[in-house]
C-alpha cells in the first residue's frame, strides 16, 4: 500500500473544497443581483401611473418626441391588458384540463396509460417554446387566416397545461390513502370522495403550481411572436393581434426610437414575474399538510 | 363452541389472494353475533386486516386482490351489493385518525351524509352531529370548537371524531382496523371504555395485535395464523382454554 | 351513473396530451415535408446553404445544428463549476441551514427571470464587457450566448443535483468519516460516485434546457447564417434561426424552416427522455 498524504495536507485540501465550493456559490449570486441592479436603475423612474395607462407609442409619435428632445409619451397599458387577457384565457382552459388530467394520473398509476402519458407530458414540458409557437401558428393562425390574441392563448394554454398536469399528480400522489378509503368506507361516491375530499386537501400544493405555471409563461416571448404577434393599440378583442408584455419588450429592443421603453417594461414584467414565484413559495410552505 | 344464533354477519368460506396462486385469507367461515364485540387476533401479516377489509370491500380499490366466498349481512351477500351500499351499512374506522383535513369537526361528523349528496335540514345537523359527539364522549371536548379544522385536536380525540364519523351513518356493524395502535395508552383507555357503550347500538368487528386488549373488550375472539382462522369463541374460553397448539404458543408469547 | 361520468371526464382530460403530443409530430412533419423532398432528408441536414433570394433559393440546416451544439456544450462546460458548488453548498455543506434557504432562493428566482431579460442584460451589460476584454470583436456571438445561457442553467442543473447529494445514505459518509476520511474525501469517495448518476442525469436535462432557449440566444448570437468557425464569431442556433425569420417566411422558407422545427423538436425529445429514464434509475437504486 502506497504511503498515505500527510495528515495536513489532506486537511488543507478539504478546506481549499470548502472556501472554493463558498466562493463559487457567491459568485452564482452575482448575476441576479446584476440584472435586478440594472432593471432597476434604468427602469424605475419610468414606472408610473402614465406608464401603466398609456397605449404604447407609434413610430412616428416617438420619431416627433425624440426629435424635439422630449421623454417618450405613452406606456405598455396595451401589454398589460394583453397579457391579462391571454393568461385568462389559457388559464380558464389549462386549470380545469390540468387538474383532471392530473387527477388521472395519479389514479390510474402504473397502468400502460397513464405511463405513456406521463412520459408524452413531460416531453410536452421539455419542447421549447419556439415550437409550441410554430405548431400554433399552423393549427389555429394559418386556418383562421389571421394572428390573433386568441392563438396566443392557445400557444399558453399547451405551455401551462403539462406544468398544472404535474403539480396535481405529484400532490395527490402523496396524499394518504386511508383518506381516500375513509370516504369511500362511508358509502361516498367515487366523484364526491374525489371532489369533496380528495381535490380540497390537495387545492393549497395545486394553487401553488398554478401560481408557478403563470409565472412561468408570463414572461414568454417565443410562443407569441407568431401567434398573438403584438401591437401598440390597447386592445380587447381576441380574434384580432394583441401586444403583451414581453413583446413589447421585443419590441422595443428592436426599434431603435422606443429603446427607452424598454427598462421600465422590463422592471415591470420582472417585478410581477418575481413576486408570483415567491408568493407562490411562501403559499407552498404554509400550506404544506 | 355454541351455535350463534341470528348472526348479523355471516363469513362463508372466504378466500382473498394478492397474486393469483398464494392466498393470503383461506377459507375463512365465522358468524357474528349482533351488538358484540369481536376481536380478530393474530401475528402481523396472517390476513386479519385483509380480511376485514374484505367486508367493506376496500380491496376493489386496488387491482389484482381477488375476494370469493360469501359475506351475508341480513342474509345478503355484500360482495353482490351495490358497494356504496354496501359501505353505508358497514362503517370502519383506521389505525390512524383520518379525519379529513379540509373540513371542520362539524362537517366530519356529517361526512357521510355529505359524500352520499343525502341533503339534512339545520336542526338535523345540529341533531345528528351532537348526538354522536357524546355517543364518543367528544361533545364537551369540542363544543365550542365545531368550526375547527378536525386536525387541530389531539390523536385520541381526532380518532374519536372518526368513529363518530361512521356512526352518524348509523351502521349495522363498525369495522375497527387497529383503531388505537397510533395513540398513546390514555387515549387507548378512552376508547376502549367507549366500546362497551357503542356495542348497544352496533356490532364491532375489530383487528388488534394486542392480546390484553382483545381480553379487556371484546366478547368472542378470533385467532388467525397464516390466513387461517385457527379458533374462534367465546373471549375468555379462548384465553384460558385454548384448543389449538398455535393459539396457545401464541397466547403465552412464543410466537407474534 | 355520475361516477362513468366523471370517470369519462378524466379521461378525456388526460387524452388532451396525447392528442396535443402526436399533432405536433404530425403537423411539423406534415409541414416540413415540403424541405424534406425539395432538397433531400440527409442533403438538409449536411448542407451549410442559406440562399433566400428568389430562383435560386438553397436551404441547409447545418449552421444551425452546428450553432445550437456549440452554444448547449459550451453553455454546459461553464455552467458545470457554478452548478456543482452550489449542489454541495446546499445539498451537503449547508443542508437544512438558513443560508442554503437562501442561495435556493437565489438560484429559484435565477430560474425564474424570463429569458427576454437575460437577452437584454447580455446585450447592453455583457456584450460591452466581453468586447472591452477583447474576447469577441462585436461582443455577441456564440461565447456571449453561451454564457449567459449557462447562467441560465445553473439553477436547473443545481437543485436536481442536490436532491441527488441529500440522497446519498448518511451511514456511508459516516463509515467514511468513521475510517479518518477528511470532508473532501467523503464528498470525492462517497458522495460522487452514489450521487453520480443522478448528477449526470441533471446535466442531460439543463443540456434539454439550453437546445431550445430561444430569446436569449436570437438577441446576443448575432445572428449570421454561415458555418461558424470560432468559438468568437457570430452565428445562429436552430431556435434563433426561426425567430429570426419565421415572421416573413413563405413558401419553401417557411418549410425549411418548420424543418428545422422538427428537428429541434425530435432533438430536445430525445435528450429529455434519455433524461427522464436516467433519473429514474437513479432514483430507484
Amino acid at each position: 500500500m502506497q504511503n498515505s498524504q500527510p495528515i495536513k495536507l489532506r486537511i488543507f485540501k478539504s478546506r481549499l473544497l470548502f472556501v472554493s465550493v463558498c466562493v463559487c456559490s457567491a459568485i452564482t449570486a452575482i448575476p441576479l443581483l446584476a440584472i435586478l441592479g440594472e432593471v432597476l436603475v434604468k427602469g424605475w423612474h419610468q414606472l408610473g401611473w402614465s406608464f401603466l395607462t398609456e397605449a404604447t407609442p407609434n413610430a412616428y409619435k416617438a420619431m416627433m418626441a425624440a426629435a424635439q428632445g422630449e421623454s417618450l409619451p405613452g406606456g405598455i397599458a396595451g401589454g398589460i391588458v394583453g397579457t391579462f387577457l391571454m393568461l385568462l384565457t389559457a388559464s380558464v382552459a389549462a386549470i380545469p384540463t390540468g387538474i383532471l388530467c392530473g387527477i388521472f394520473l395519479s389514479e390510474y398509476r402504473g397502468s400502460w396509460v397513464a405511463t405513456g402519458i406521463s412520459y408524452l407530458t413531460d416531453l410536452l414540458q421539455g419542447t421549447p417554446s419556439i415550437i409550441i409557437g410554430i405548431i400554433v401558428y399552423i393549427w389555429v393562425v394559418v386556418p383562421t387566416r389571421g394572428y390573433s390574441a386568441f392563438a396566443g392563448s392557445v400557444a399558453l394554454f399547451i405551455m401551462m397545461l403539462p406544468l398544472i398536469i404535474r403539480s396535481t399528480e405529484e400532490t395527490m400522489n402523496v396524499l394518504p390513502a386511508t383518506l381516500k378509503e375513509a370516504g369511500l368506507a362511508l358509502g361516498g361516491s367515487y366523484w364526491r370522495v374525489m371532489l369533496q375530499v380528495l381535490l380540497p386537501s390537495a387545492l393549497g400544493s395545486i394553487f401553488t403550481g398554478i401560481l408557478l405555471a403563470i409565472s412561468r409563461v408570463v414572461g414568454e416571448t417565443a410562443p407569441l411572436m407568431f401567434t398573438a404577434l403584438g401591437g401598440a393599440a390597447i386592445s380587447w378583442n381576441m380574434a384580432k393581434p394583441m401586444a403583451a408584455v414581453p413583446l413589447l419588450i421585443w419590441e422595443f429592443f428592436n426599434d431603435p426610437n422606443l429603446q427607452s421603453l424598454i427598462w421600465g417594461a422590463s422592471l415591470f414584467l420582472l417585478t410581477f414575474v418575481l413576486f408570483l414565484n415567491l408568493s407562490a413559495k411562501r403559499i407552498a410552505k404554509k400550506w404544506k399538510l | 363452541m355454541e351455535t350463534i344464533k341470528d348472526p348479523v354477519l355471516r363469513l362463508k368460506d372466504v378466500c382473498i389472494s394478492y397474486t393469483a396462486g398464494t392466498m393470503a385469507v383461506k377459507h375463512v367461515s365465522a358468524d357474528i353475533e349482533k351488538n358484540s364485540i369481536t376481536a380478530i387476533m393474530g401475528p402481523s401479516g396472517c390476513g386479519k386486516s385483509t380480511l376485514l377489509r374484505a367486508i367493506n370491500r376496500m380491496h376493489e380499490l386496488y387491482k389484482n386482490i381477488r375476494v370469493t366466498g360469501e359475506i351475508l349481512l341480513g342474509g345478503e351477500n355484500v360482495l353482490q351489493m351495490e358497494p356504496m351500499e354496501e359501505r353505508r351499512k358497514i362503517g370502519m374506522v383506521f389505525q390512524r385518525p383520518n379525519p379529513f383535513p379540509t373540513m371542520n369537526i362539524y362537517d366530519n361528523v356529517l361526512a357521510g351524509y355529505l359524500l352520499n349528496g343525502i341533503r339534512l335540514s339545520k336542526s338535523q345537523k345540529d341533531d345528528i352531529v351532537e348526538r354522536h359527539l357524546r355517543g364518543v364522549a367528544l361533545w364537551d371536548e369540542v363544543k365550542d370548537s365545531l368550526t375547527k379544522r378536525g386536525t387541530f385536536l389531539s390523536g385520541g380525540q381526532q380518532q374519536r371524531l372518526c368513529i363518530a364519523r361512521a356512526l352518524a351513518l348509523q351502521p349495522d356493524v363498525l369495522l375497527m382496523d387497529e383503531p388505537t395502535s397510533a395513540l398513546d395508552p390514555i387515549a387507548t383507555k378512552h376508547i376502549e371504555s367507549l366500546m362497551d357503550n357503542l356495542k348497544k347500538e352496533v356490532t364491532i368487528l375489530i383487528v388488534t395485535h394486542n392480546m390484553g386488549q382483545a381480553m379487556r373488550i371484546s366478547d368472542r375472539s378470533m385467532f388467525m395464523f397464516l390466513g387461517e382462522l385457527v379458533e374462534y369463541d367465546k373471549t375468555n374460553v379462548l384465553f384460558e382454554h385454548p384448543r389449538d397448539e398455535r393459539t396457545r404458543s401464541y397466547l403465552t408469547g412464543k410466537m407474534g | 351513473m355520475q361516477d362513468k361520468l366523471f370517470r369519462s371526464c378524466l379521461f378525456l382530460s388526460a387524452i388532451v396530451i396525447p392528442l396535443i403530443g402526436g399533432g405536433i409530430l404530425l403537423s411539423l412533419t406534415a409541414d416540413a415535408s415540403g424541405a424534406f423532398e425539395t432538397f433531400g432528408f440527409w442533403h438538409f441536414i449536411c448542407s451549410d446553404q442559406w440562399v433566400t433570394t428568389a430562383g435560386q433559393e438553397n436551404y441547409g440546416a447545418l449552421p444551425f445544428i452546428t450553432g445550437t451544439l456549440l452554444t448547449t456544450l459550451l453553455a454546459l462546460l461553464l455552467c458545470i463549476p457554478f452548478s456543482l458548488p452550489v449542489a454541495l453548498f446546499t445539498g451537503e455543506y449547508f443542508r437544512g441551514r438558513k443560508i442554503a434557504t437562501v442561495l435556493g432562493t437565489v438560484t429559484d428566482l435565477l430560474a425564474g427571470i424570463p429569458s427576454i431579460i437575460y437577452g437584454l442584460w447580455g446585450f447592453y451589460v455583457l456584450r460591452g464587457v466581453f468586447m472591452h476584454l477583447g474576447l469577441s470583436p462585436q461582443g455577441s456571438g456564440i461565447l456571449t450566448a453561451s454564457f449567459v445561457l449557462s447562467i441560465m442553467i445553473v439553477p436547473y442543473a443545481a437543485s436536481l443535483s442536490a436532491e441527488f447529494i441529500k440522497m446519498v445514505p448518511s451511514d456511508l459518509k459516516e463509515a467514511a468519516y468513521a475510517i479518518g476520511a477528511t470532508r473532501a474525501e467523503v464528498i470525492r469517495r462517497v458522495i460522487f460516485p452514489v450521487a453520480g448518476p443522478g448528477i449526470f442525469s441533471a446535466y442531460i436535462l439543463a443540456i434539454g434546457r439550453a437546445l431550445g432557449e430561444t430569446m436569449t440566444v436570437t438577441m446576443l448570437i448575432g445572428n449570421t447564417n454561415q458555418l461558424p468557425d470560432t468559438l468568437r464569431t457570430t452565428g445562429n442556433t436552430m431556435a434563433s434561426i426561426i425567430a429570426n425569420q419565421f415572421g416573413e417566411a413563405d413558401g419553401l422558407k417557411l418549410s425549411s424552416l418548420i424543418a428545422i422545427g422538427l428537428l429541434l423538436f425530435l432533438i430536445t425529445a430525445v435528450i429529455n427522455m434519455i433524461g427522464k429514464l436516467l433519473i429514474q434509475r437513479a432514483r430507484h437504486v
